[in-house]
């Protein structure tokens, strides 16, 4: 099973878990077997058009998977994926 | 019977080939002309010819072959009057077997007499030497590093938790100029992370109060308090005037400005976004071949999922390690050592104390950079598809 690294924002969604493992071959099957466990990422992660949403990276190890094969990128049992959601704290709006 | 020195002296210039500065000044930059300050250190530091090399008379011997390979070369030493400089034309000429030395007659002083262009080098007051002496120890900063962040203009947008960490350290570290854009005013709240105010500046605003600390800690540095908030009819006349923008902004409009107007005027940014426990940080600079914001996240996530930390908690530590990374990164670019972010993410994770990165590409239909930055337009800076509807949700 791959480890999925869950992004603050996204950890509500998961119980509070930082990491999270997921059945799956590619990226889809990693992501849609999470979304399966973990309904509320369904909107977050994917878009009406079945795509990433553009607002999230989704990195194999260190890479993103726009510049492997996409959804179809395989997935081994040590890999990791990262999620990554644009995020923009820090001082108020200057 | 021996002659006295001043008497050998006279002999010697009698002996070795004399030039007289305008003759020097007319093969000032001819490659085929090597000229030699044969002066000390501390001459030398007061000025110097433009592109003269100097080899003290003392390491004459053991230097000159460093300075001047080729021995058929035509060789002007000069010194302070004229006197030295025949010394080691002699030396040259005799000893080493130089076949063209020339000493200049009337030396560095009748050379400025005479109203010549002289090169007087950078050097630091006997003060800043002590201030700054653990980065004058350093190879990678030494003086020329120091030099490089004297003259130095970074603009921090945001006076907040990520602006700072990076106020205070690079004002102590000698960033001759810092900018601080904001509009907003110190408040108690604050004060658990934004340590560059104080409890005596609460209801002041935060560029005066910021401008008070830093000039405590370094008063060289020239503040420049700009309290506004960053707009797109002024963001361009505001970042012409800094090499480094320091994004430390919590929301994605102000992000997706910054962003726009750097990569128009080719400025890196060192970005900084903190939440909860977590941090992100990258070095945006599409002028060094590298990625921008917008090839990163082309849109902002819809408002609903992008708390910003005024309604979410951090923890205030957090914007002060990523604040001293951001300010790392700066003073990296600005005395050009290192790897810096440029081209990759860092993510701190403080509650697992854990450090990841991931690589961020150049995207090559990057609605932003992949453009001639002279055709990006006032009017689309700062904007994304939906960003009326973003604004309005967002409050």
């Amino acid at each position: 099973m791959a480890t999925i690294r869950i992004p603050p924002v996204l950890r509500p969604a998961v119980g509070g878990e930082r990491t999270v493992s997921a059945d799956g071959s590619t990226v889809r099957e990693v992501l849609d077997s999470l979304v399966g466990a973990h309904g509320e990422l369904q909107s977050q992660l994917f878009g009406a058009d079945g795509d990433l949403n553009r607002f999230v990276n989704v990195y194999l190890n260190d890479e993103d998977v726009r510049v492997l094969e996409g959804l179809d990128t395989g997935v081994g049992e040590a890999d990791t994926l990262v999620i990554l959601p644009a995020m923009a704290g820090g001082a108020p709006r200057p | 019977m021996t002659p006295s020195g001043a008497e050998f002296v006279r002999q010697v210039k009698g002996q070795v080939d004399e030039v007289d500065p305008t003759q020097v000044h007319e093969v000032l930059w001819d490659p085929d002309v090597a000229i030699i300050d044969v002066r000390e250190s501390d001459e030398v530091s007061a000025g110097k010819l433009p592109g003269a090399v100097h080899v003290p008379r003392g390491f004459l011997e053991s230097r000159i072959d460093g300075a001047v390979g080729d021995r058929a070369k035509r060789v002007v030493l000069y010194c302070a009057s004229g006197n030295r400089s025949a010394l080691a034309a002699r030396t040259l000429k005799e000893d080493l077997g130089y076949d063209r030395v020339e000493s200049m007659t009337g030396g560095y002083t009748l050379w400025k007499d005479r109203g010549y262009e002289v090169d007087v080098p950078r050097t630091l007051t006997p003060e800043q030497r002590e201030r700054y002496s653990r980065h004058i120890l350093i190879d990678e900063v030494g003086l020329d590093g120091q030099i490089k962040l004297i003259d130095a203009k970074v603009l921090l947008i945001g006076a907040g938790a990520l602006g700072s960490p990076n106020a205070l350290y690079l004002a102590a570290a000698g960033v001759g100029t810092i900018g601080i854009v904001d509009d907003d005013v110190v408040d108690l709240s604050n004060l658990q992370r934004q340590v560059v105010h104080g409890t005596s500046t609460i209801g002041v605003p935060k560029v005066e109060s910021a401008a008070k600390r830093i000039n405590d800690l370094n008063p060289e540095v020239n503040v420049v308090q700009h309290q506004q908030r960053l707009e797109s009819s002024t963001v361009l006349d505001l970042f012409r005037d800094y090499d480094v923008i320091v994004d430390g902004t919590d929301n994605f409009p102000t992000r997706y400005l910054i962003n726009d107007a750097a990569v128009r005027l080719g400025k890196p940014v060192v970005s900084a976004a903190i939440l909860g426990f977590e941090a992100q940080l990258s070095v945006f600079d599409t002028a060094n071949d590298g990625p921008c914001y917008r090839c990163l996240f082309p849109t902002p996530p819809p408002a609903e999922l992008a708390p910003s930390c005024g309604a979410n908690g951090v923890l205030g530590v957090l914007p002060g390690t990523a604040g001293l990374l951001q300010a790392t990164e700066v003073i990296k670019l600005i005395i050009g050592k290192g790897d810096s972010l440029r081209g990759r993410l860092l993510m701190y994770d403080a509650l697992a104390a854990e450090m990841r990165e991931v690589k961020v590409r150049r995207d090559p239909e990057c609605p932003v950079c992949s453009r001639d930055p002279a055709t990006i337009s006032d009017d689309e800076m700062g904007v994304f598809p939906d960003y009326e509807a973003f604004c309005a949700a967002a409050g």
